[in-house]
């Protein structure tokens, strides 16, 4: 399996470790021949791999690189919207990775070869790996209507990457007109984190309840339905409005209004086959697959996302390439942050199997996803899924999992507001250290 | 927050624990399965809160027994009984053989300093016959010391309600220190639990 000698490796990795500035106190990082992982993307997925991988088997030398040196979560972002918590609340550094010795590199991957088991940087570095895992999320698909190009991010933002795209939004709704609306154009299936836009809406709805009372979020969907929609309705109902001529927030399908064929960012409109929606604000979130390299690396296939084996994770089109989290399709696993982490540690199970010589065992994954619709209200939907090996799915349990019921009461939906906090603060210590 | 020494995963995958480790598993392993439990209850069990629990360190009987009714509806919940029924009783052993091996640990909360004294007191004199070494034996029951705040107090409400059940003793115990106390009593018992 590996053809990489002593004097290669170290070659390999001379230009990362000069490049990166640090240097790897870890004991028994000399001996890392034939164990070495690259992982890219340092988000819930390859944050989550690189730990894992360095807890279940120090021996195995794990470089990661992301090309921000800084992570935000997505997850919880929509609450920076709302004003109920701070940008640098949603901030994670590397530093956990590395004090378990994972070589962090802040760079951008630009090529695969996936013969030499190489990849390459933005900066010239190159690494050598044994096994590869892109975890690279999404990016977007810029021609799928006139008007939004990357550069338009900077005035109409997606905000579907947190960080700066985040602050640019929050920073739009407070200097909103009382009066204006803000407009969100939510995307089609299959995108990443299924409730994020209405969990957007609700939270920017209670913003402008409270700061811009005569200002409106108007939903324009590329869709007819969308998860936990009964949810979300009743709880617009209840805090927004919603369905009275008061409503402080508008949905319209897309069997309604038609689909969205343009962004105009100087007037400040969207436009569908059959209405204009101006906004003082507009959140653009366009159609999506998976991020770049994927395709780079040749492991999307036509739909835009990667194909894999949902036992360990490897592409179905290139060996020794795992991928992990949206990018992948794992279905019938959602796209969301715990999907990415519990995913990444199965992947990481896999690989430290395969490097000592064993068949991966059985996998098991979970998936909750919890939305916060107001204050002191939210909800949630889970899963517990098994590998279906016969069909390479990932199967929901019967009678298993499920949305919070429609009928809870107050302290349920309460409670849950905990719960999303309490697992926020858990999973970005699970998955970051 | 203390960091919880991480060899014990590893010393797992030596011990072959691990999933791959037994030729013929058809069956996650417990740590498969229960390394999927941290994204919410936390690394290696312990929790940061606020509302869930740590689950770390609990007698395999206890967290069967928790697993259970979650599953039958014994007990309500709001995630967790969607959650159990999701896994075989045969998985559920096997991952209360994960959680019972981690070691148990409390986090950063803010007690109230006045309310730890007396809370300190009444836990002594109503709930040490049950909850012995103040909260942190772990003898078939939960264990309290150091545990989320916010947690300790929606199983007390639950508990108090009916929603969660709880043996004769147990009633007769909390019911009298809801009538000397009052909910201040469990309040400041729950501050002093968490301080520990």
């Amino acid at each position: 399996m590996k053809n990489i000698n002593r004097r290669n490796f170290i070659a390999l990795t001379g230009g990362a470790l000069a490049t990166a500035g640090t240097l790897l106190t870890i004991p028994g990082i000399a001996r890392a021949g034939g164990k070495r992982v690259v992982v890219v993307g340092g988000g819930p997925g390859g944050a989550t791999a690189a730990r894992y991988l360095r807890l279940l088997d120090p021996s195995i030398e794990v470089t990661l690189i992301e090309a921000k040196a800084n992570y935000h979560t997505c997850f919880m972002s929509n609450e920076v919207l709302g004003g109920m918590r701070t940008l640098d609340s949603i901030m994670v550094t590397f530093d956990g990775l590395r004090k378990l010795g994972v070589n962090v590199v802040t760079d951008m991957v630009t090529a695969v070869d996936a013969d030499k088991r190489m990849v390459k940087t933005a900066d010239g570095a190159s690494f050598g790996y044994d096994r590869l895992i892109l975890s690279p999320g999404i990016d977007f698909k810029f021609g799928a209507v006139d008007g939004y190009s990357a550069e338009t991010a900077n005035t109409i933002p997606h905000a579907w990457k947190a960080g700066p795209q985040t602050a640019l939004l929050r920073k739009q709704l407070v200097a909103l007109e009382d009066g204006d609306n803000v407009v969100i154009v939510a995307p089609p299936n299959p995108f990443r984190c299924p409730p994020g836009p209405y969990e957007r809406a609700s939270l920017i709805a209670h913003y402008l309840k409270y700061n811009k009372p005569k200002s409106k979020v108007l939903v324009v969907d590329t869709k007819d339905k969308f998860s936990k929609q009964g949810l979300f309705t009743a709880a617009w109902k209840r805090f927004y409005g919603f369905g009275t001529d008061k409503s402080i927030i508008e949905w319209m399908p897309a069997s309604e209004v038609g689909g969205v064929v343009a962004i105009n960012a100087k007037n400040m409109t969207v436009e569908t086959e059959f209405e204009t929606f101006k906004g003082g604000a507009i959140n653009y979130i366009p159609p999506q697959n998976a991020g770049k390299i994927a395709s780079v690396a040749g492991i999307a296939d036509d739909s835009g996302w990667c194909p894999i084996n949902k036992k360990t994770f490897e592409s179905t089109l290139v060996p020794n390439i795992h991928v992990l989290g949206d990018a992948a399709i794992a279905t019938k696993m959602p796209k969301s942050g715990y999907a990415a982490n519990v995913q990444a540690k199965v992947a990481a199970a896999a690989l430290v199997d395969l490097f000592n010589g064993r068949e991966p065992g059985v996998p098991s994954f979970v998936n909750t996803c919890y939305s916060v619709a107001a204050k002191d209200h939210a909800f949630s939907v889970s899963a517990v899924y098994r590998f279906n090996e016969a069909e390479n799915l990932i199967t929901p349990v019967k009678g298993a999992g499920g949305l919070s019921p429609m009928d809870a009461s107050d302290e349920y939906r309460k409670r849950e507001v905990d719960f999303a906090h309490g697992w926020y603060n858990n999973i970005r210590i699970d998955s970051w250290g | 927050m203390k960091f919880i020494k991480t060899p014990f995963l590893a010393m797992l995958l030596i011990a072959g624990l691990l999933p791959g480790a037994t030729a013929e598993a058809k069956e996650a392993s417990g740590t498969m399965l229960a390394i999927q439990c941290s994204g919410c209850h936390g690394f290696e069990g312990v929790t940061t809160g606020p509302g869930i629990p740590s689950i770390a360190g609990m007698t395999e009987e206890y967290l069967v027994l928790s697993m259970k009714d979650y599953k039958a509806d014994n007990r309500k919940g709001t995630l967790m009984n969607r959650i159990a029924k999701g896994y075989s009783d045969t998985e559920i052993t096997a991952m209360a053989g994960y959680f019972a091996g981690l070691k148990y640990a409390g986090h950063q909360q803010s007690p109230d300093a006045s309310l730890v004294a007396k809370g300190k007191d009444l836990q002594q004199r109503h709930c040490e016959s049950c909850h012995e070494e103040s909260g942190a034996k772990a003898d078939g029951i939960g264990i309290l010391a150091g545990q989320n705040m916010t947690y300790l107090h929606y199983a007390i409400a639950d508990f108090m309600s009916g929603d969660r059940p709880m043996e004769r003793r147990k009633k007769q115990k909390m019911d009298q220190l809801i009538t000397d106390e009052g909910e201040a009593g469990f309040n400041a018992i729950i501050h002093y639990y968490s301080s520990r």
